[in-house]
C-alpha cells in the first residue's frame, strides 16, 4: 500500500512531468513474471522508470536487485528498500560459501520479475560499462525465463551520480526483444551485450561531454 | 458564467468544439469507407487534438491564474524538449536547472502584470547570469555554443511563449467585447488555424517549392493559400474577440500568417540541423511539443505586440 503511494504521487509524477519518457517497443517489455530486466545503469532514476514502465498491477513484484553496501547502508535507507522498492541486495564481495544468486533464484520461482543492472555500479555518467557475469549465472539456471533487454538514455544527464539536484530531460528507453540462455556463458554475455548496443544506437542522442 | 469568459468567447470555444466533432465524424466515415487504408496516424492527431484543446479550454473557462499555469506548463515541456534534443554540456547541468527556474519567474511577472520586469527579466537578466553561471563553474570549451543555445531556447520557448499568457492579464476594459480570454483565443485558433490552412492549400495546389532546403513540402501556393485563408478568418473574428478595428485585423491577419510560417520553418531548420523528423513523440500523431507551437513562437509576440502597441 505504502509502495503503491510512493509511486503514484511520487515517482509517476516524477518520471512522467518532470522527466517525461519516449519509449520505443513498449509492447516488448514482459507482462508477466517470472521474467529478467536487464538494462544499463547511469542513474538511481533507471530503477524507477523501469518499475514505472512494467504493468501497474506488477508493481509489489518487481524486484530490483541492487549493492546490499550501499542501500543497506543505514537503518532508514534499509528500511525503504525493503518496503518500497523491494529491493534484493546483492552481496559485491562475496565472502562467505553462500550462494549470492539465492534470493534472485527465489523470486524468479515466486513468478516475480528482477530488474538487474549487470554494469555493477552506475558509472560515468552516459558511458557504457562492462557487463557483470551474474546474469549469466542466474540465466543458467532458469533458462525459459526470458531476458529482456532495455537501453536507457538520459537518465544519467537528469541526475548523475553523485548530484542531489534533478534536472529535467526527456528520457529514451529502448527495449529489445527478450533473450534467453544460449547454453554458454561467454556467447550469452555477448549477444546481451550486443543487444544492448543495437538499442542505443537506435536513436539519436547528442554526445554529453 | 465566470465573469472573465465573455459570450464570444464562449462561442469561439463552441465552435472549435463543433470543428473537432466534424473531424473527428469524417475520419470515422473514411474508416467506414474506406477499411484497406491505414488512418493510424490522422486518428492519433485528432485524438492528440482532443486532449490539447480540452485541456487548454479548461484552463481558459477556469480562471486567468490556470491558463496562465497552463502556459507556464507548456513553456516547461517546450523547454525541456529542446534541451534533450541539443547537445548540452554536462558542466552545464547546474545551468540549465537555473535556465528552468527561470519559468515560474516569467509567468509570476505575468500574473503580476509587471510589464517592465516581463519584458526584460529573460532578454537582460537570465542573458547576463547564466553565462556568468558558466564561467563560475569554468568549463571554456564550447563556451559560446553553450550560451548561445540555451538562450536561443529561453527566447523561444519562455519568453516569445508567456507573451500568449500576458494577453490574460490586460486591461479588460480596454476589450470589452473579449476579455484577455478571446485575445488569447484569437490567437491560438488563427495560428492553429493557419497551419492546417497552409498544410490543406499545399497538398491540394502545392507546386513551387518555397525553401526546399529547409521545409521541402513547403510550397508558395500553400503558403499564399494559408495567407489569404487566415486574415480573412482574421478579419471576421476580430471584432468579436479583439478591440482590433477592420483594417487592423487586416494587419493582424498577414502577422500571424506570416509569423506562423516563420516559426514552423525556424523549429524545421532546428530538427534538420540536429537530424530528427520529429521533436519527440509526447503528442501521438503530431510529434514532439515543439512540432505544436513552433509557429506559434513567432506569432505570440508578434500578435501582442501589434495589439499592446496599438490599444494599451
Amino acid at each position: 500500500m505504502l509502495q503503491r503511494l510512493f509511486f503514484l504521487f511520487v515517482v509517476r509524477p516524477v518520471v512522467l512531468i518532470v522527466l517525461g519518457l519516449n519509449v520505443r517497443h513498449r509492447d516488448r517489455l514482459p507482462s508477466s513474471g517470472p521474467a529478467i530486466v536487464v538494462s544499463n545503469h547511469n542513474s538511481h532514476l533507471d530503477t524507477l522508470v523501469l518499475m514505472t514502465l512494467l504493468p501497474w498491477r506488477l508493481l509489489p513484484n518487481l524486484r530490483p536487485v541492487a549493492a546490499k553496501d550501499y542501500f543497506f547502508s543505514n537503518r532508514l535507507l534499509a528500511w525503504f528498500s525493503t518496503h518500497i522498492m523491494h529491493i534484493i541486495p546483492l552481496d559485491r564481495q562475496v565472502t562467505t560459501r553462500e550462494d549470492p544468486l539465492a534470493e534472485c533464484g527465489a523470486s524468479l520461482d515466486r513468478n516475480q520479475i528482477l530488474i538487474l543492472f549487470p554494469e555493477g555500479s552506475r558509472g560515468d555518467p552516459e558511458q557504457f560499462g562492462t557487463f557483470k557475469s551474474g546474469i549469466a549465472h542466474l540465466s543458467k539456471r532458469y533458462p525459459t525465463v526470458p531476458v529482456v533487454p532495455v537501453f536507457l538514455h538520459g537518465l544519467g544527464k537528469a541526475l548523475p551520480k553523485g548530484e542531489a539536484i534533478l534536472v529535467p530531460f526527456f528520457c529514451d528507453v529502448f527495449v529489445g526483444e527478450a533473450l534467453r540462455w544460449t547454453g554458454n556463458k561467454n556467447s550469452f554475455m555477448t549477444a546481451l551485450e550486443q543487444a544492448i548496443i543495437v538499442l542505443a544506437e537506435e536513436g539519436h542522442r547528442p554526445a554529453w561531454e | 458564467m465566470p465573469s472573465h469568459i465573455k459570450p464570444p468567447v464562449l462561442l469561439a470555444l463552441g465552435g472549435i468544439l463543433g470543428i473537432l466533432i466534424v473531424a473527428s465524424v469524417i475520419i470515422a466515415v473514411l474508416k467506414r469507407v474506406h477499411p484497406d487504408k491505414n488512418y493510424v496516424e490522422l486518428t492519433q492527431r485528432i485524438q492528440s487534438w482532443w486532449v490539447m484543446i480540452g485541456i487548454f479550454a479548461g484552463a481558459i473557462l477556469l480562471s486567468p491564474t490556470a491558463s496562465i499555469l497552463f502556459f507556464a506548463f507548456v513553456s516547461f515541456l517546450a523547454l525541456k524538449e529542446y534541451l534533450s534534443l541539443i547537445p548540452t554540456r554536462r558542466a552545464d547541468r547546474r545551468v540549465l536547472f537555473w535556465a528552468y527556474a527561470a519559468i515560474p519567474f516569467q509567468y509570476f511577472w505575468v500574473h503580476e502584470h509587471w510589464y517592465g520586469m516581463f519584458i526584460i527579466f529573460i532578454p537582460v537578466y537570465l542573458f547576463l547570469l547564466l553565462p556568468m553561471r558558466m564561467v563560475t563553474i569554468g568549463e571554456t570549451k564550447d563556451f559560446l555554443r553553450a550560451a548561445g543555445t540555451l538562450h536561443w531556447g529561453l527566447m523561444t520557448m519562455v519568453f516569445s511563449l508567456s507573451h500568449a499568457a500576458f494577453f490574460l492579464v490586460l486591461d479588460e476594459e480596454k476589450n470589452p467585447v473579449g476579455g484577455g480570454a478571446g485575445l488569447v483565443l484569437y490567437l491560438i485558433f488563427l495560428t492553429q488555424f493557419n497551419d492546417v490552412a497552409q498544410y490543406v492549400w499545399g497538398k491540394l495546389t502545392g507546386r513551387h517549392k518555397i525553401i526546399p532546403k529547409v521545409s521541402p513540402n513547403k510550397t508558395w501556393e500553400g503558403f499564399l493559400g494559408g495567407l489569404a485563408t487566415t486574415t480573412m478568418l482574421a478579419m471576421v473574428l476580430a471584432p468579436h474577440l479583439t478591440p482590433l478595428t477592420f483594417a487592423e485585423s487586416l494587419g493582424a491577419g498577414l502577422l500571424i500568417a506570416l509569423g506562423g510560417f516563420i516559426g514552423d520553418v525556424t523549429i524545421s531548420a532546428l530538427k534538420r540541423d540536429i537530424g530528427v523528423k520529429d521533436s519527440g513523440s509526447l503528442l501521438p500523431g503530431h510529434g514532439g511539443i515543439l512540432d505544436r507551437i513552433d509557429s506559434l513562437t513567432y506569432t505570440a509576440p508578434l500578435l501582442f505586440h501589434f495589439v499592446y502597441y496599438l490599444h494599451y
